[in-house]
């Protein structure tokens, strides 16, 4: 595959809800499909589905090879049988996002036939969505699989903010929440990082006005860049240092010198190359106006915006047992943002367990090999089927 | 469990809501919920504790006595728990304030500082004193508030805090016998156990206490 064409949308397990969906923006999305990927069995009762909300450029493939990166699940170290969230034991829901390009409704998919009957992609035409406007959508699908309580939902960094977005919204659906690596809302800080990926895509000769497809493109640099900057952010000092620290790339030596002021800037230390080489397998995957869709609705992410600030009224009398979980070396979702949160839910009297777990690999942790996060999921997901008396 | 956390266990009405603070490992809340069906939840500083405790699927958050009491609402719960604890914390007296705001009852444990041997040890060395309960040097010691079984219920009555029961525990958690006499279990009990209400809020005294 050419890394600068077009992506190919593929076929992806997905269910279609004609109806559309109300944005929160005020536009009505005319039809809506929600791409998503099931792993376990749902109970004769239907009360041990768990939702799984996927991070920002993860997508529904939780727990088995990615069909077009052949890569395995993203959290196939966490789902499964015998894993901490036990497939043997509960029915695993996961959706690409609204928004998203592994399927579902976003900013490559067909807009709805104009009156010429025209067929046209939305690119930046696609409304802006918010992370409640996603958990909407979730919320159709999981009523359509005749679903009306979920176990639990469970999700790290923007999966986490989908989490608390489902506790906030739909309390009486769910038994228990997980949120992980995130915060209530999206920092000055965080938003500053977004903005930097954004420009970057701008900046790119292959962006077109975002309509890159129209010219057989995709703005693979500036992606790629967006992509670069943004998975420094997810690592810490200490794991970089750990993984390249000053190391310096062996060339080949038959490789023809090129003129030394490239030289002098190629990809000299193994940390340039690794980050380049997440760059541009990312280009091959992430469309680059879902990119511009999703960090927009994480900025907008505020819990207590619709309570004047007051973060502890959105959990006002939830019945939804929380399990804060946080890493000591995650800078982009520090531990001061999980502990505000966990404030305000013991301020709304919620049933509440917070967790810093040790570690040095920064807010990637949650997706790595971390046995007390291990030991923390699977304990708090037994403890809330003990108190439910879920067999 | 120890013993002396089943006596706080018996003074706990089943099916109320409890907050162990300095929950520890958990057994605490693990037999209030699973033998009294208590909705019970813990705050305990020790990572390593936390972590332990919600693997085992027991509603535990990391915090501590001194910060994070005063993010919880009042009358959040039927029972505030302070397992020997009180003589480590910065602010006794604003913890117990704060206990006594977010439940209706506080159980409060601690070592008694007047018990005999320290009275004695000091008196004959002039050092600080050293026993089983009290086995930490005075730089290293994180009892940095030690009192006596009388300080407490001077305290109390300071605060208008009504002493719903009180005993004196010896070290291994059984019930001392000094029931009666507070000078005899400040002299001889090595840790106190009270139960405290609101003033004014204390039932009539029963037979027993």
């Amino acid at each position: 595959m050419n890394s600068t064409a077009p992506l190919d949308v593929g076929d992806h397990q997905h269910a279609t809800f004609p109806d559309g969906l109300d944005l929160e923006c005020g536009v009505h999305l005319p039809s809506l499909d929600v791409a998503y990927r099931t792993y376990g069995q749902l109970s004769p009762k239907r009360d041990n589905a768990i939702v799984i909300c996927h991070a920002f450029t993860g997508d529904q493939y939780v727990a088995e090879t990615h069909p077009q990166t052949g890569k395995p699940g993203w959290w196939a170290r966490m789902v499964g049988p015998g894993r901490p969230i036990d497939t043997n034991r509960f029915f695993i829901i996961c959706m690409n996002v609204l928004g998203g390009c592994m399927g579902s409704t976003g900013p490559r998919s067909l807009k709805p036939a104009c009156a010429e009957g025209k067929v046209e992609r939305w690119g930046t035409d696609f409304p802006p969505i918010t992370i409640r406007d996603m958990v909407r959508a979730q919320y159709k699908l999981v009523r359509s699989l005749g679903i009306e309580r979920l176990f639990a939902v469970v999700g790290g960094s923007m999966g986490g903010m989908q989490v608390l977005e489902w506790a906030v919204t739909y309390p009486h659906m769910m038994l228990a929440a997980m949120p992980i690596a995130t915060a209530p809302f999206h920092s000055a800080q965080n938003i500053a990082f977004n903005e930097v990926g954004r420009q970057a895509i701008f900046a790119d000769p292959d962006w077109y006005g975002g309509r890159y497809w129209e010219h057989n493109v995709v703005p693979a640099r500036g992606l790629a860049v967006a992509r670069m900057m943004a998975h420094i952010t997810y690592l810490s000092e200490e794991a970089l240092t750990r993984k390249f620290g000053r190391r310096v790339r062996q060339e080949p030596k038959d490789a023809q010198a090129p003129e030394a002021s490239l030289a002098m800037f190629g990809d000299v230390f193994e940390v340039e190359s690794y980050l380049r080489y997440q760059g541009s397998a990312f280009v091959r995957r992430f469309d680059a106006n879902s990119y511009l869709t999703i960090t927009r609705a994480m900025d907008w992410f505020d819990l207590a915006a619709e309570h004047d600030g007051e973060l502890p009224a959105a959990f006002a009398g939830t019945p939804v047992r929380f399990c804060v979980v946080s890493f000591s070396s995650d800078w982009l979702f520090p531990t001061s943002s999980s502990r505000y949160l966990v404030r305000a839910l013991n301020q709304a009297a919620a049933n509440v367990s917070f967790v810093e777990i040790e570690t040095d690999k920064g807010h990637d942790a949650f997706l790595l090999d971390e046995p007390d996060f291990d030991r923390t999921v699977r304990g708090f997901l037994c403890g809330v089927a003990d108190h439910a008396g879920l067999a | 469990m120890r013993l002396d956390q089943r006596l706080i266990a018996q003074m706990i009405e089943p099916g109320t809501r409890v907050l162990d603070v300095g929950s520890g490992d958990g057994a605490l809340i693990d037999h209030l919920f699973r033998l009294r069906g208590c909705d019970a939840r813990g705050i305990e500083i020790d990572m390593r504790e936390v972590t332990r405790s919600v693997a085992h699927g027991l509603p535990v958050v990391h915090g501590d006595a001194d910060h994070d009491l005063a993010h919880y609402p009042n009358d959040a719960f039927d029972y505030v728990v302070l397992q020997r604890t009180l003589q480590a914390v910065e602010r006794p007296r604003e913890v117990l304030r704060q206990m006594l705001r977010i439940g209706r009852h506080a159980i409060v444990s601690f070592p008694n500082f007047g018990h005999w041997q320290l009275r004695l040890k000091l008196l004959l060395s002039g050092r600080m004193p050293m026993t089983a309960v009290w086995h930490t040097p005075w730089y290293e010691t994180p009892n940095i508030h030690p009192c006596t079984i009388r300080d407490f219920i001077a305290l109390c009555a300071e605060e208008g805090y009504c002493v719903q029961q009180w005993m004196a525990v010896d070290e291994e958690g059984e019930r001392a016998p000094w029931r009666r006499s507070i000078r005899m279990a400040n002299l001889f009990g090595e840790q106190a156990l009270f139960l405290l209400r609101r003033e004014g809020e204390c039932p009539p005294p029963s037979e027993e206490s």
